[in-house]
């Protein structure tokens, strides 16, 4: 009976939601001192003094430390990832500021003490004078002539310029017959976990320990071996329980060089926690990119050729991969349609706010949101049904793999069977007739589809590596498969879950390769110093990478079973099956449990065939061909108060194609939490900073996360289109729902109020955004 | 997000904590459910060096109704008022924030906190209750037009602790809360509550409060006006909820622009007349 495929509940689950899960913050180390950071009050200015005396002489307070304190930290905070083979102008961070602050938050001094409430207080006395510099917070503004510059060594803000494309674009545009222009804001958004970030440091007999809330344990002790100036080995990571990512904890962050810095030079333990505040405003953002787009078509709705320009704002630093993100959408500017001509221009913009950096979907939702907007665009200026506009341009399903005009090569679709398997559910007729009716009594709904693709399973180190797109290593997973003496099983993955389910899913995986139950199966990640290296988790690569590495690695072990069964019961291997909980002669009854085979191998290797090593433990690194790419159909249903101009989403349908289902409860989850943040930036969230570079929205009264009380009872389904790219046949499903949902969000709004004469608006879709859209769209 | 360090106590009478706000000086302060105060102590916007807190004192909590008045202890919470069955006093109290908040909030909190964006002291105003506060002093009561002085400031007393609200019970009245957020738990971006009464045909009563129109609750007094002896029907209550933001200047915010606000407050004053008059929109 394989576990594989059913909805086995999540094996975390009774620990975390009965309060016995372990977070960074619910640890206490002996002798443990506290840390907390002064930060910038001003957007832009040069720091003139800063004075620590009462701060310094308050009790309990040990120190307080400054940029210029770090001689010992090496080198300045690294990145990851740049895009290759152009110049990327890059200004240097450290992780406390050197002489000038270029947004509020950065931070400036550390303030170590005896207790938390103690620094806390103490960082109020640290008396900073700044000499206010002109800050620049609008990206447009920030690439006119005479704008303040961010970093005035670099003498613009202006990072890079970056295109991918293929086809003649121009040629395409000019042979439309239509051509749809918009100019499509894709706002800033934050993470936000429910788990701000968190870090303690303990360096003791010059070998650090840092347990910290992160994706990427092993890309933390790679940059923190590097900036504070020693070698892997002697730092280890760790990722105790993570409540939420979503992209915010895969960044190499100042806070955890600055308590390992501290922790080094005190002799003491060191703890960080971050404030809901704190997070909102240093913690990086995501998105913030303005599109302009031109979509031609030819009046049957065919796609001739798509150009998009992106004017992406990174704010004031780059982190692991800033400049890349953008960069991340133009591999599926494509999107589902066969166009013969897409091309992406992409500008980097420095301007005086936090920096962005992947946060879920990292440039993909941006791309999609932009493509599915535009198609509904278009089927409006061409009128025809924005389905059938879909459908005339699909990629055929038949011609996969499919390789779109600037050369990425989708792994397999079937975007004609995920339309058609929504529509099932969905009486788009019966929709059509209820919103005309509706309407003559005043009531405005709409309805927006979103049929999208994404690239993920971040990895093939051939695509992505230094010899290809500029990451800096290459990128593939790994796994570990240890069978105890009993029969119990532990595995370890490079890849680093923090609310997926990883748990569970990597040991259904272990376990019907092993013919045993997944409960006796243990999942081991997070900790550089137990598992084998791994890459992490984000880009919705834990499965397709790191689920297929412990495939791999299981198989190793269950060939090794298989000869050690056939040697004890005569038979050939590759006679032995698994089934029924056993190792079995194909076709008998005979046969051995996991539990008898690992005695064997451990306590009486004597009966091992000649030549097999003792024990039962095997690992696998795998680096995959291609990308995987999940895709799928949604819809959204909205309701618009026109006289006040607030939206209530009333139906969401999602149909999503990640081959092979591990654990259908699991993707239904993920699924979830996607469509609520897609929703969530689509409605409700916005980080906005004023004229001046002040946030506006740091805290979770102003940064409108929505609630289970804003969002409907999501409807979900799949169809199941195995990626060859691995032999698990899985795609990622982790950030599809966001990558998707907001298109169709906006698209359902702007179907409500076209009658209004409102055509296009911006997300989010406040209240207050829709009803002044209404208003300017009266004649 | 860590409050300065103060001292607390939690006297068990009425007297012991008027005495220890006496002891404590211009910066203490009384503490009940904690859901305004403790927020901004933790953004260090408010620095009391002492709380006293007020839930271990006796006979401050439930609902008793005496002749045409209500009499609500301050101690009670929003679930408590929320679950009495009390028309729109219970939908108002619903209103707030979320649940986990309306485990906690108190009524003589929340009026004290004087909140111009809180749902209380709207309905306050709205219904003409009164608040009794007992301080070294002795006990007075204050009437709630004169109750909210400006933003987050009352004319209780520093030392004074509510001990009661009054409501009128205004039994044969229709009422209705329309509160406007982005998301349930949020502050209201405009709230208004409407009780109407019709005698003979017309309205022989009116009172229209609304919520974050300026910086106390305010009364829509020119719609009340216009609404007064008129037919409580649709057109009456139209014309009138034009009238609702008259002589009010709300401050713009991050959701809401004055213009949109004074828009919102006109459609809500519809919608909640609408509904207090029972009529299908």
């Amino acid at each position: 009976m394989s576990s594989v495929g059913t909805s086995l509940k999540r094996k975390e689950d009774p620990r975390l939601i009965t309060g016995r899960g372990n977070y960074t913050d619910d640890m206490t180390l002996p002798g443990m001192l506290h840390a907390a950071f002064v930060r910038s009050s001003e957007a832009h200015a040069r720091i003139t003094a800063i004075d620590a005396t009462a701060a310094s002489e308050r009790a309990g307070i040990i120190g307080v430390f400054t940029g210029e304190d770090l001689a010992d930290v090496v080198a300045p905070m690294p990145m990851a990832w740049v895009p290759p083979g152009i110049e990327v102008k890059t200004p240097e961070r450290w992780p406390l500021s050197k002489g000038e602050v270029n947004h509020v938050g950065d931070a400036i001094a550390l303030v170590v003490g005896r207790s938390r409430a103690e620094v806390a207080d103490a960082v109020d006395d640290v008396i900073v004078d700044y000499d206010p510099l002109p800050a620049v917070t609008d990206p447009e503004a920030a690439l006119e002539p005479g704008s303040p510059l961010v970093h005035q060594e670099l003498g613009t803000n202006r990072s890079h310029d970056w295109s991918l494309g293929g086809g003649d674009v121009e040629a395409g545009l000019a042979a439309a017959d239509v051509v749809v222009e918009r100019r499509i804001v894709n706002h800033r958004t934050s993470g936000a976990p429910i788990e701000p970030r968190s870090a303690i440091a303990d360096f003791r007999a010059g070998e650090l320990t840092l347990w910290t809330s992160t994706q990427v344990p092993h890309f933390v002790r790679l940059f923190m071996a590097i900036v504070l100036g020693t070698s892997e080995d002697k730092v280890r990571v760790v990722a105790p329980d993570v409540g939420g990512g979503f992209g915010a904890k895969l960044q190499f962050c100042a806070e955890e060089v600055m308590v390992s810095w501290a922790s080094r030079k005190l002799g003491h333990p060191v703890k960080w926690t971050e404030t809901r505040s704190e997070h909102m405003a240093t913690c990086h953002h995501g998105r913030d990119q303005i599109a302009y787009v031109r979509m031609g078509a030819t009046r049957e709705g065919k796609i001739t050729a798509l150009h998009a320009k992106i004017i992406a704002d990174f704010g004031a630093y780059f982190g692991m991969l800033t400049p890349t993100i953008p960069s991340l959408g133009a591999f599926v500017m494509s999107g589902v349609y066969d166009i013969p001509a897409v091309k992406t221009d992409i500008v980097g913009v420095f301007t005086n706010k936090c920096m962005t950096d992947a946060i879920r979907g990292a440039g993909r939702p941006e791309a999609t949101h932009m493509i599915e907007v535009c198609v509904d665009q278009l089927a409006a200026e061409l009128d025809i049904d924005p389905l059938e506009l879909r459908r005339r341009n699909f990629i055929a399903a038949e011609s996969f793999p499919h390789e779109v005009a600037y050369g990425i090569v989708y792994d397999s679709g079937n975007y004609q069977g995920t339309l058609a398997r929504m529509l099932e559910h969905l009486d788009y007729g019966a929709f059509r007739d209820e919103q005309a009716e509706l309407r003559e009594r005043g009531v405005y709904r709409g309805i927006g589809f979103s049929t999208y693709t994404e690239i993920c399973g971040l990895a093939p180190s051939r695509v992505t590596g230094p010899a290809g797109f500029g990451l800096q290593t290459g990128l593939w997973e790994s796994a570990v498969v240890r069978v105890h003496p009993t029969g119990a099983v532990t595995v370890f993955t490079g890849t680093s879950g923090h609310g997926q389910g990883h748990d569970t899913v990597f040991a259904q995986i272990a376990a019907d390769r092993l013919g045993v139950s997944p409960e006796v199966v243990e999942v081991v990640h997070g900790d550089t110093g137990t598992g084998p290296m791994g890459l992490g988790t984000y880009g919705s690569r834990s499965m397709a990478v790191g689920g297929e590495s412990l495939a791999r690695a299981a198989e190793r072990v269950a060939e090794k079973c298989k000869r050690i069964v056939a040697h004890q019961l005569e038979a050939a291997p590759e006679d032995i099956e698994v089934a029924d909980g056993m190792f079995r002669v194909r076709g008998t009854e005979k046969g051995m449990a996991l539990a008898e085979i690992s005695g064997i191998a451990h306590v009486r290797p004597e009966l091992l065939p000649e030549g097999l090593e003792p024990a039962l433990e095997e690992h696998a690194f795998y680096d995959p061909e291609n990308f995987v790419f999940p895709f799928g159909a949604h819809a959204c249903e909205v309701e618009v108060d026109v006289e006040t101009g607030k939206v209530e989403v009333i139906r969401y349908l999602a149909v999503d194609d990640c081959g092979n289902p591990l654990n259908p409860l699991l993707i239904d989850g993920q699924v979830h939490g996607g469509i609520a943040h897609g929703i969530g930036q689509a409605l409700y969230e916005k980080i906005t900073y004023d004229e001046n570079g002040q946030l506006v929205t740091g805290t979770l009264v102003d940064y409108s996360l929505p609630t289970a009380a804003e969002l409907p009872s999501f409807e979900t389904d799949r169809t199941v289109t195995p990626s060859p790219v691995n032999s698990l046949g899985v795609k990622g499903i982790g950030e599809a729902g966001t990558i998707a949902s907001s298109a169709a969000v906006l698209n359902a709004v702007i179907d409500a109020l076209r009658p209004l004469g409102v055509g296009y608006i911006d997300m989010p879709c406040t209240p207050m955004r829709v009803w002044t859209a209404i208003q300017e769209a009266r004649p | 997000m860590i409050s300065e360090s103060f001292d607390y106590v939690r006297p068990e009478s009425l007297e012991a904590a008027i005495h220890a706000l006496a002891d404590g000086g211009e910066d203490a302060k009384p503490l009940a459910g904690g859901h305004s105060l403790l927020p901004l102590m933790k953004l260090r916007l408010a620095v009391p060096t002492l709380l006293v807190d007020l839930q271990g004192l006796p006979g401050l909590s439930g609902v008793q109704r005496e002749n045409g008045t209500l009499r609500i202890g301050a101690l009670t919470r929003h679930a408590t008022l929320q679950d009495a069955g009390l028309g729109v006093i219970s939908e108002t109290a619903h209103k707030i924030a979320d649940q986990q908040v309306r485990n906690r909030g108190t009524i003589g909190g929340s009026l004290a906190h004087g909140d111009p964006a809180s749902d209380l002291p709207t309905l306050l105003v709205t219904l003409e209750g009164t608040v009794t506060v007992q301080g070294a002093g002795g006990q007075r009561v204050i009437e709630a037009a004169d109750l909210f002085e400006d933003y987050l400031s009352t004319t209780v007393a520093q030392g004074e602790i509510i001990t009661e609200v009054r409501l009128p019970a205004l039994d044969g009245y229709g009422g209705a809360y329309e509160k406007f957020t982005r998301r349930s738990e949020d502050w209201a971006m405009v709230g208004v509550c409407a009780v109407v009464q019709e005698r003979d045909g017309v309205v022989s009563d009116v009172r229209i409060g609304m919520t974050n129109m300026g910086s106390t609750p305010l009364r829509a007094s020119a719609a009340e006006d216009a609404l007064r002896g008129r037919p409580l029907d649709a057109a009456s209550i139209a014309a009138a909820a034009e009238r609702a933001d008259e002589s009010t200047d709300p401050p713009s915010d991050l959701n809401a622009t004055d213009v949109y606000k004074r828009h919102l407050a006109r459609v809500l004053t519809r919608r909640a007349l609408t509904r207090a008059a029972g009529i299908e929109e």
